[in-house]
C-alpha cells in the first residue's frame, strides 16, 4: 500500500499562520457614543424587553459568541471594551441591534448578521438588563 | 528522520489539541460544502475542520478524500485559510494530493441587500486529488478510472478565483458563487457555480442549554456545477451536483456537517457522502500574544 506523503514543512507552515506579524489588533472599539448608525436604526423596538426568558436566552448566546473577546462577565478586555457600563444599558436599543447585526470593522467588531434577528434582539436584551445595577 | 518528522507531526496536534482544549469557542455555522456566503471568520478567531467524503464513482473504485482546513479571521474584512488534501482509493491505495491557500475579502463592510465578497485561492495539487471542494469545466469521467500512481505524478498549480454574493433574510442565507479556475500550465480558464441556501431550525434560542433542540440545526441545499471553460462555456458535458446540508451543534465548541450529494449528469460521481467536523476558537490571536507576555 502507499502511504500518503505530506511535506515536512507543512505542519511548521500551519503553526506560523497565526504568529505572523500581520495578525496585529485593530483598533479597540469604541464605546456606543462612537457608533455610527443611520437614524433609521433607532426607530428599531426589541419584541422581547424586559423578558426573562429572553434575557436567559440572550446570556446564553452572549456566552456562545461574545465572551472569547468581551469577558465571561461581559467585563471587557484589554483593548475591548465593558459590555457592564451605563452607556449600553442607556443606548437606544435599535441602535445596539444594528451595532451587533453591521459590526464596525475598523474597531475589530465583527458583524453577527448569521443570526437571525429573533437572536440578535435576545442579545440585546441580555446585554440591557446585564448591565442593571 | 523519517521518525523525528513523525514526533514533529505528533507534537504539532497535540499542541494545537492543547490549545483547542483550554480555551473557550463556538463552533462554526456554515452549513455548505461548496458553496461560500458572506460570512468571514471572526477577526482573530481560528478554525480547525476536518472533512472526510466517500465517493460512489460508476465505473471505478470507490475512494474516501479527507480535507484538514486551518482557517484565521486575519481582520473583520480578511480570512485566510490553508487546506491539505489526500485520498485513498479502494484495490489502490492512498496519497497526499495537495495543499491550498485561499483568500476572501470583503470590500463592504455593513450589511447590504445584497454583500459580495472576494476570493483568490492558489492550489498545488495532484490529478489525484478527490476533495470536490467546487467543481469547474468540463468532465472527465475516465479520469476517476486512471490509476492512482499515475494520477498524483500529474502536478497541477492552479489559480481559482470567485464571486461570492451573499444575502441574509429572515433567517434564511441565499448565496451564489461564480468560479473561475486557471491552471498555470497553459491550459484555458474553466467556470464553475455554486448555488445555496439554509436556515436555522428555530430562530430564537430557548433560555436552556439544549443539544437536540432545533435551535442547534441549520438545514439547507446546495447546487453545484461546471460551466466549461472560456472556448465551450455552457452546461454541455458537465458535472452537476444537488446536494442537501445540515449541520449540528452538538456543543458550544464543535459542530457537524453531512451532506448526501447526488450527481444529477452522466459525468458526475453517482452518490457522494460527505461529513465535517468543526471547530473555532474566539479571540485565538489575543490569547497566543498573551500567552508570550
Amino acid at each position: 500500500m502507499i502511504m500518503p506523503r505530506m511535506p515536512g514543512f507543512l505542519p511548521a507552515l500551519v503553526l506560523a499562520l497565526p504568529l505572523s506579524p500581520v495578525f496585529a489588533q485593530e483598533t479597540p472599539a469604541g464605546g456606543p457614543t462612537d457608533w455610527k448608525t443611520p437614524a433609521s436604526a433607532a426607530e428599531l423596538r426589541n419584541p422581547y424587553a424586559g423578558t426573562e426568558n429572553h434575557r436567559l436566552a440572550g446570556k446564553k448566546l452572549y456566552q456562545r459568541y461574545c465572551s472569547s473577546c468581551h469577558g465571561k462577565d461581559a467585563g471587557g478586555a484589554a483593548r475591548i471594551p465593558a459590555l457592564t457600563s451605563d452607556k449600553v444599558r442607556e443606548a437606544n436599543e435599535g441602535r445596539l441591534f444594528w451595532y451587533i447585526r453591521n459590526g464596525n470593522s475598523r474597531a475589530g467588531m465583527p458583524g453577527w448578521s448569521r443570526l437571525p434577528d429573533q437572536q440578535i434582539w435576545q442579545l440585546v436584551t441580555f446585554l440591557q438588563m446585564v448591565s442593571e445595577k | 528522520m523519517r521518525k523525528l518528522s513523525q514526533v514533529s507531526t505528533y507534537s504539532t496536534v497535540g499542541f494545537l489539541l492543547l490549545l483547542v482544549a483550554a480555551s473557550p469557542a463556538h463552533g462554526d455555522e456554515k452549513p455548505y460544502f461548496v458553496t461560500y456566503d458572506h460570512h468571514m471568520e471572526e477577526p482573530r478567531a481560528i478554525e480547525f475542520a476536518y472533512s472526510p467524503s466517500i465517493g460512489f464513482p460508476k465505473d471505478a473504485g470507490k475512494f474516501y478524500s479527507g480535507l484538514f482546513e486551518v482557517g484565521y479571521g486575519l481582520k473583520s474584512w480578511w480570512t485566510t485559510e490553508v487546506y491539505l488534501a489526500h485520498q485513498y482509493t479502494w484495490g489502490q491505495g492512498g496519497a497526499f494530493t495537495g495543499v491550498r491557500w485561499e483568500n476572501r475579502f470583503r470590500p463592504l463592510q455593513s450589511e447590504h441587500w445584497i454583500n459580495p465578497v472576494l476570493y483568490v485561492e492558489y492550489a498545488h495539487i495532484n490529478e489525484a486529488d478527490r476533495s470536490f471542494r467546487d467543481v469547474v469545466g468540463h468532465s472527465d469521467p475516465e479520469e476517476l478510472e486512471e490509476p492512482l500512481d499515475e494520477l498524483k505524478q500529474e502536478i497541477e498549480n492552479e489559480l481559482e478565483l470567485k464571486l461570492i454574493v451573499s444575502r441574509d433574510h429572515k433567517g434564511w442565507n441565499i448565496a451564489g458563487n461564480f468560479i473561475g479556475e486557471k491552471n498555470l500550465s497553459n491550459k484555458p480558464w474553466e467556470f464553475g457555480y455554486a448555488l445555496g441556501f439554509d436556515r436555522p431550525l428555530a430562530l430564537a434560542v430557548s433560555p436552556n442549554a439544549c443539544r437536540f433542540c432545533r435551535e442547534n440545526f441549520r438545514a439547507g441545499a446546495e447546487l453545484y456545477g461546471g460551466l466549461g471553460d472560456v472556448y465551450a462555456f455552457g452546461f454541455g458535458n458537465t458535472a452537476q451536483y444537488l446536494a442537501p446540508v445540515l449541520l449540528w451543534r452538538f456543543a458550544d465548541s464543535m459542530s457537524l456537517r453531512l451532506s448526501p450529494s447526488f450527481g444529477i449528469t452522466d459525468g458526475s460521481v453517482p452518490f457522494m457522502m460527505r461529513f465535517s467536523v468543526l471547530y473555532e476558537i474566539g479571540n485565538f490571536g489575543s490569547r497566543l500574544r498573551s500567552l508570550g507576555k
